[in-house]
């Protein structure tokens, strides 16, 4: 039987027979079903996955009927990033008019909210001329990101400096105090930029500082849905199980450390968002059939218990994306493929 | 914008829909197939008839903001900046 051609978590190529590739499916997906306590793949999903991986084809889609909406995060950054010297609206332009995005999504280059709070009242022109210009719904995105709220960043002592002073009492305080420092942040920067005709808001990359991370994010939404009842908030988490750096934190009674996709998207629908962007984090050392399969096994599981959309993230490091700037093509088409039509998605 | 996804991701945003539903939903109201969304060739046809913008905006036609105002009227939404633009120029 034909060799297959695939590669690792790192995007090096890797050559498999079809049995070495069956021994990965059913691995990677024994791995998340223990880890987050979910129904490992069927046999007919696994055999699903040995095809899309056999098939001879560099570049494969979903079957007509099967498309999925695509939303974005950091979209402005990505053009920053190439050093592609265009304003932020001129690359929502090229997204739309050139790239024909279906949504759009304007952020700060340092996309997180507690810088942008001081500036706010210059992201809310651009925000209505992008509004103006453009036909796509345009989001607001940012990061929580709770790191820029401790010393020498921010005003609380830092966690990471007392935990191993084995100050975990005052860490914890230092952390609890972030959070409602981050959500009048949040509030406030969502809030103008929802004032200025934003169709919705991304909380991005929630979680990157641990359970706290989450709690502002969750937090804020709360708020925000309450306050302005028409307004969209995605929710896009940063990793696929939540660290529990402060580990006593809870919303709404549950504890937040150690939250898997399926459990997080539970908080977030009682918390009044709207979209849910689950996140799986890939394994470099391990090959892209194992961490499809370990992806696909959370992912389905979360997308079983949603009544709201559910967005995966995939992109560089996650998804059973390569970790790799420049996602293969091979790998990029597989795996979404695959993500659509086993987890029924609506996005991605 | 190729074809109809920025319709309907409109309605997962706006009524949490999942994406069965909002397809049916886009296709309804815009009198097509459902198959018909994602092709680019009909939906620029329809887009351009409706004036709810195009990919390759011609002169004379609803663009940005005004495209947008269709938008809302043929999807029966309420667009958090043509609701304010309405409410700026009184109209």
């Amino acid at each position: 039987m034909a060799s297959i051609q695939t590669r690792f978590g790192d995007g090096s190529p890797v050559t498999m027979s079809r049995g070495e590739l069956r021994q990965d499916l059913e691995e990677g997906t024994a791995d998340a079903a223990e880890r987050g306590s979910v129904a490992p793949l069927t046999e007919d999903d696994l055999r699903r996955l040995e095809d899309i991986f056999a098939s001879p084809h560099r570049f494969l889609g979903v079957e007509p009927g099967r498309e999925i909406v695509l939303s974005y995060d950091g979209t402005p950054l990505k053009m920053k990033r190439a050093q592609v010297n265009v304003d932020r609206l001129q690359s929502l332009q090229i997204y739309e008019k050139l790239m024909g995005a279906d949504t759009l999504e304007m952020g700060h280059v340092d996309y997180s909210f507690k810088p942008v709070k001081p500036i706010v009242t210059f992201e809310q022109p651009l925000m209505e001329q992008v509004l103006s210009v453009t036909t796509a719904p345009v989001f607001y995105g940012a990061m929580p990101n709770l790191g820029l709220y401790s010393q020498p960043d921010g005003p609380f002592p830092n966690p990471a400096e007392l935990m191993p002073r084995g100050q975990i009492k005052e860490a914890q305080e230092s952390y609890e105090a972030a959070v409602e420092e981050a959500v009048k942040d949040i509030v406030y920067v969502c809030g103008a930029l929802y004032e200025s005709g934003a169709d919705a808001i991304i909380l991005d990359t929630v979680g990157a500082a641990g359970d706290a991370d989450v709690l502002a994010g969750l937090k804020a939404t709360e708020i925000l849905t309450e306050k302005y009842p028409g307004i969209c908030v995605e929710l896009g988490m940063a990793s696929e199980f939540i660290l529990g750096m402060h580990s006593g934190l809870s919303y709404k009674g549950v504890r937040l450390a150690g939250l898997y996709p399926h459990d997080q998207l539970k908080l977030a629908q009682q918390a009044g968002a709207r979209i849910f962007g689950p996140v799986c984090n890939t394994n470099s050392g391990k090959s892209t059939p194992w961490n499809l399969s370990r992806a696909i096994t959370f992912m389905k599981a979360c997308c079983e218990e949603a009544d709201i959309p559910i967005h995966v993230n995939m992109g560089m490091g996650v998804g059973a994306m390569t970790v790799h700037d420049h996602p293969p093509l091979d790998v990029a088409s597989r795996a979404s493929k695959a993500m659509v039509e086993i987890c029924r998605l609506d996005g991605l | 914008m190729r074809g109809a996804g920025d319709l309907v991701a409109r309605m997962q945003m706006t009524r949490g829909m999942k994406i069965k539903e909002a397809k049916a939903y886009v296709a309804e109201k815009l009198k097509v197939g459902v198959a018909e969304l994602t092709d680019p060739v009909i939906m620029n046809e329809v887009r351009s008839e409706l004036g709810l913008g195009e990919m390759t905006p011609v002169p004379g036609i609803a663009k940005g903001i005004e495209a947008k105002h269709n938008i809302a009227r043929v999807l029966d939404l309420d667009i958090n900046c043509v609701r304010k633009f309405k409410t700026r120029t009184g109209g």
